[in-house]
């Protein structure tokens, strides 16, 4: 039995309302998805997701993932602390751009990164002499996880930064401490659980990516397909067994990273309380 | 120009004492190197987007936008959002009141069920209504002898797209009514107001920026959704194309004119949508109980026991 507090009228309609619609448009469709693999026989199942294709698929995006949420926290971190901390013409700006990844559809993402960072492009033309090859490389994959992956880090970190107290970086430099000193000893410890979760919810985010990736990535099977893609492949081949296996993998790995990510959040919290 | 210097996200902090600040040479370094960074990964494609759709000047760049195919692109996609936002409008607002107005059990557990599309590829939000409504799914083999398309035609696309916005507007709502609390509509039904007038004269009036905001962006996340929408579209021009799907065809092409003119469009909602937050904010901070309002990331972040405990 449903108790419930709160004395403004409407409590049955919206629950009523609220569960319906959540359960047809997200559990139920969720839930084929599980049925289905239980449906599958164990053998072919285990083929689907332990083919060598699929192996390198799954390197691929976890290595590049990873690899784009650990720029995304170190770039991440400084950007959120000039737009904290420092006022410089052209802030704001910065600020509101934060969100674009956010906004910007990610297959225009998907081409523009190509864009600039192919043989010929703005930035690629001068990497090229260096024998960097950004587009249609892993080195491209991880530029566009890292590409959707910004705001999340500099969300998270932000409101901490700007909410810590100046009178312990004041009582840090009375008592003889320089400022990377500081800010090794007090501020980034005041930081990491923040950075820890923003890191974790770009790698979360980053799993999943498809659209910005196929465009830069080239796609070449065992060298720069990511799981995303492979899925499509599959259904393209009309392999609904093996799309579904690999699924499944896929969304058992980002409900795992998600709830890592709760357990990082009730460290922090002890951690802070203590 | 103060808008561009002040921070409307949060309080600027003010100047500080030289003890707690960094040698100006290292203030400069660290933010050299943050425009480098955004310059590189966030301003330079977007504005590669807008110079690569008038690269050959604006003749071939209306003659792309006036293509039949590119046209009905654009029909479809607002079609699409046309059915979802309004949708997941009513949703939104159910489950905000829902989740602002009560204490019950289960209410977390409804809030991390709300979340979960965001935490769902994009790739597999489309797969699961292949795998309902597919020609091998449930109710793929009933819908086809009624000879309705879901998969491959535009029910499936719009289903998909209200899966993926399904969190944002409930988020985005939410977050203005639980900074708004209870108070005023608990003052209005003392005084006899019905659920309606409530809602529709005290609630409604206060959180209508936000309200506005979540619509927003949830109309930016459906226009430009791609990963799911490819995988139940079917790719038929003139039919099954949204805007995101066309771009891909003439990018792959090598159609770059079209595909950027395309991308172009999209690309100035998405701007749109960012000034509008800054607009917004600063109208609501105008107002007595100013909240600046999250974006999704930020009130995932703000559900979160961190940003709580250490804020507070």
């Amino acid at each position: 039995m449903l108790k419930k507090s709160g004395v403004l009228p409407g409590f049955g309609l919206t629950l009523g309302y609220t569960v319906t619609y959540l359960g047809l448009l997200v559990l139920l469709p969720l839930s084929a998805l599980f049925i289905k693999t239980s449906g599958l026989d164990l053998d072919g199942f285990v083929s689907a997701v332990t083919s060598e294709r699929a192996l390198a698929a799954y390197k691929l995006t976890f290595t590049a993932s990873l690899g784009a949420a650990a720029v995304n926290a170190f770039f991440g971190l400084i950007v959120a602390w000039v737009l904290v901390r420092y006022s410089f013409p052209g802030r704001s700006i910065c600020d509101g751009l934060v969100d674009l990844p956010f906004a910007l559809p990610t297959a225009v993402a998907g081409i523009a990164l190509t864009t600039v960072y192919a043989q010929s492009g703005a930035v690629g033309q001068y990497l090229e002499p260096l024998g960097i090859k950004v587009a249609f490389s892993e080195l491209g994959v991880m530029t566009a996880l890292t590409f959707i992956g910004i705001p999340f880090v500099v969300r998270t970190v932000q409101p901490v930064l700007e909410e810590l107290d100046n009178d312990v970086e004041e009582a840090a430099a009375v008592l003889g401490a320089g400022r990377w000193y500081t800010f090794r000893r007090v501020i980034f410890p005041a930081v990491l659980p923040a950075l820890l979760t923003g890191f974790a919810l770009a790698f979360a985010r980053a799993l999943g990516e498809y659209g910005s990736v196929v465009f830069i990535s080239g796609n070449m099977p065992l060298k720069t397909e990511i799981v995303p893609l492979l899925i499509v492949t599959k259904l393209e081949q009309y392999d609904y067994a093996g799309a579904t296996a690999l699924a499944t993998v896929m969304l058992t790995a980002s409900f795992l990273v998600l709830f890592a990510v709760n357990l990082l959040q009730r460290w922090a919290r002890r951690s802070v309380l203590s | 120009m103060s808008g561009i210097v002040g921070h409307l996200g949060g309080p600027a902090q003010g100047p500080r004492g030289e003890a707690t600040n960094e040698a100006p040479w290292v203030r400069f370094l660290l933010i050299a190197v943050a425009l480098a960074f955004l310059g590189l990964v966030l301003v330079l494609p977007l504005a590669v987007v807008f110079g690569s759709a008038f690269a050959k000047g604006l003749g071939p760049f209306f003659e792309a936008l006036s293509d039949s195919y590119t046209f009905s692109a654009i029909k479809l996609t607002l079609l699409v959002a046309a059915v979802a936002v309004p949708t997941n409008l009513v949703f939104g607002l159910g489950a905000a009141w829902l989740l602002a107005k009560y204490k019950f059990w289960g209410r977390s557990v409804l809030i991390t069920l709300i979340d979960l599309p965001f935490s769902v590829s994009p790739v597999i939000s489309g797969l699961i209504f292949v795998l309902l409504f597919g020609a091998h799914g449930w109710f793929g083999p009933a819908l086809a002898a009624q000879d309705i398309k879901v998969i491959f035609a535009v029910p499936g696309i719009v289903l998909a797209t209200c899966f993926i916005t399904f969190p944002i507007v409930a988020r985005e709502v939410l977050a203005v009514m639980e900074a708004q609390g209870s108070d005023e509509e608990e003052a209005a039904l003392t005084l006899g107001a019905s659920g309606w007038q409530i809602l529709t004269r005290i609630t409604l009036p206060n959180i209508k920026w936000g309200v506005l905001y979540g619509v927003i962006l949830c109309n930016a996340r459906a226009m430009g959704e791609f990963g799911a929408v490819s995988v139940v579209s079917g790719h038929i021009r003139g039919e099954t194309n949204t805007m995101p799907l066309h771009v891909e065809i003439l990018y792959n092409e090598y159609n770059f004119v079209g595909a950027f003119a395309v991308s172009s469009l999209l690309a100035l909602l998405a701007l749109f949508t960012l000034l509008l937050k800054k607009g917004l904010e600063l109208l609501s901070q105008r107002a007595p109980k100013s909240e600046p309002l999250p974006t999704p990331v930020e009130t995932i972040v703000a559900e979160t026991p961190v940003t709580q405990v250490i804020t507070s």
